[in-house]
């Protein structure tokens, strides 16, 4: 290849330098600051925490570093409770949406080849519906005297009302609310890929339905049965909104218990060590989905 | 093969379109309710449209958000466009690994890990929060989901057409210009749009990165569905989801048409 000139050459090189550098102030920096924030003393100041960084002293920068925030976080029990209740509510809501995209996913993949792109745009569409309207949308459903309970009522079935919101029950319906196209989308992906002739072929040889589902379908599935679950399950852990808004106060999660520390306990330093303790829980994940996604993007071509 | 659906697939579609229209169409339909009981249907009246017009907290958070959501999308726009570009047009960069970690790792990202770690950036140096510390934040998020959207188009793009121009003394820069960026426009528009909408419905991130005078329309709605349910909160939530559904509509039957006509200019 022929030298280029140096103008050219620079302005290529801006090409991939600008958005590298705004990553990196804006999402890598900001990392390390919570980082260094985790470890500091909080102070009643504003802002409040301690600056432990001074570039003169490197020692006493050190000596003000102490794991203090998560010696809190280890000896107070309601955090042990929150990280593990959040890891079950995203785990059994990331089942729960398999099992309600799947057939979902199916329906669409065998739906006729002209009607596909609409069931698909149809699966996108509350997504770009804001997402807090969505499960405020939930609220009037499912209180006591809200439209579930009505119809309940009216039709015979139940005569007390019965309670579903501000329990658990109503977070996991909010989580699979909100997060179906995540699910569907890329399940549906890798069942449109799906050579129809193998299901025949099983079929044909004398294997059940069942079997040859279990058999064909799900292996074949697999890709997008992982990047689905993990779409799902990473954000579910840290989820805010809905456990606030449908959980009531019995239901406890990690992304909340750090929204209380950070708006109404104004502690800066616990709330940054509650972010890292998240972060630790979801780093395998987040370093799997991005193999995933990577590689599927590759292979596209 | 003949592909037919089976009652359970039909079944499975009508129950899933159901369960995920349903919720939204009752929230519409009770907008238009006349009982203040947001629950309890006492008649037609579009009277909470006219309340929600009069609410100036509610109008100027609408205008708050309008402006960021504009500005931002424009920015990760750009930005996310030339991320796309470094991915598929410049091999194993140095560094690469860091790069695609940080553009697929916001999008997956709990917002409350993001809004936090943003703001205390802006703290550390000295960022006065509001209208600009959520464009910056909410740039940053959006950027990774523009970038994905072009990487996908820019993937599948046939390089033949940008080698042709460059055999015929085209510059690299023109040739940018005038061939690559017409025919990956379509998905830059819709990465446009997506980071708009991701903007404007932004919770979390706004929440921890807002100040004075940058109270968004999430914010507003947030604080007030905390109160209890509000007919009002109906109102804007039916308009909103009416121009989303409008957008979404039109820019479908935009692109099918523009499909359609180079189709036939092939030809």
């Amino acid at each position: 290849m022929t030298r280029r000139p140096f103008a050219r050459r620079l302005t290529d090189g801006l090409v991939p330098v600008i958005p590298y550098l705004w990553l990196g102030i804006f999402f890598l920096v900001p990392f390390l600051i919570v980082l260094k924030i985790s470890l500091s003393d909080p102070a009643v100041a504003q802002p409040p925490y301690k600056p432990v960084f001074e570039l003169s002293d490197i020692v006493s920068f050190f000596q003000g570093l102490d794991l203090e925030n998560f010696e809190v976080l280890a000896g107070d029990d309601l955090y042990l409770s929150a990280t593990l209740s959040s890891v079950r509510i995203a785990a059994l809501s990331t089942v729960l949406l398999l099992l309600v995209g799947f057939p979902i996913a199916y329906g669409i993949a065998r739906a006729p080849a002209r009607h596909r792109p609409l069931l698909v745009a149809l699966v996108i569409l509350p997504f770009w519906t804001s997402f807090l309207i969505r499960i405020y949308a939930w609220i009037a459903i499912l209180k006591p005297e809200g439209l579930l309970n009505q119809a309940l009522t009216e039709l015979g079935v139940i005569t007390d009302p019965v309670h579903i919101l501000n329990t658990e029950t109503a977070v996991y319906i909010g989580i699979v609310y909100a997060y179906l196209p995540f699910m569907v989308l890329p399940l549906y992906a890798s069942l449109e890929k799906m050579d129809d002739t193998l299901l025949e072929a099983a079929l044909d040889l004398g294997s059940t339905p069942w079997r040859a589902f279990w058999t064909i379908t799900v292996p074949l599935s697999m890709p997008g049965i992982i990047a689905g679950s993990l779409l799902c399950f990473i954000p579910a852990v840290g989820e805010f909104v809905i456990p606030d808004l449908l959980g009531g106060s019995e239901t406890l999660m990690i992304g909340r218990q750090l929204w209380s520390e950070f708006f109404s306990n104004r502690d800066w330093p616990l709330a940054s060590a509650v972010a890292i303790l998240l972060l630790i829980i979801l780093v395998a994940p987040i370093v799997v989905y991005r193999d995933v996604e990577a590689r599927r993007v590759e292979t596209q071509r | 093969m003949t592909r037919r659906l089976s009652l359970f697939n039909v079944t499975s579609l009508v129950i899933g379109f159901a369960f995920l229209y349903l919720p939204i169409l009752l929230l519409v339909v009770y907008s238009f309710n006349a009982s203040r009981l947001v629950t309890v249907w006492g008649g037609f009246s579009t009277q909470w449209y006219g309340a929600l017009f009069r609410n100036e907290a509610l109008m100027e958070a609408a205008w708050v958000t309008l402006r960021i959501a504009l500005l931002s999308a424009s920015l990760a726009t750009v930005l996310g466009t030339l991320a796309a570009l470094a991915l598929t047009r410049y091999g194993r960069f140095t560094g690469r690994t860091l790069f695609t970690g940080m553009v697929y790792a916001p999008m997956v990202m709990p917002e409350v890990i993001t809004g936090l770690s943003l703001l205390l950036f802006f703290v550390a140096i000295g960022l006065d929060r509001g209208f600009w510390t959520i464009t910056l934040a909410h740039t940053t998020l959006t950027m990774c989901f523009v970038t994905v959207v072009v990487q996908s188009r820019l993937m599948t793009f046939d390089r033949s057409l940008e080698e042709a121009a460059m055999d015929l003394g085209a510059p690299p820069l023109r040739t940018f210009f005038s061939v690559t960026l017409p025919l990956i426009a379509p998905s830059i528009v819709a990465g446009f749009l997506l980071a708009f909408t991701l903007s404007l419905d932004d919770l979390v991130i706004a929440s921890f990165n807002t100040g004075p005078g940058a109270t968004t329309l999430p914010i507003r709605i947030y604080s007030q569905v905390r109160l209890g349910l509000s007919p009002e909160i109906n109102a804007a939530s039916t308009i909103l989801i009416g121009i989303v559904t409008l957008g979404v509509v039109s820019a479908t039957v935009l692109s099918k048409r523009s499909l359609l006509r180079s189709q036939r200019n092939a030809h």
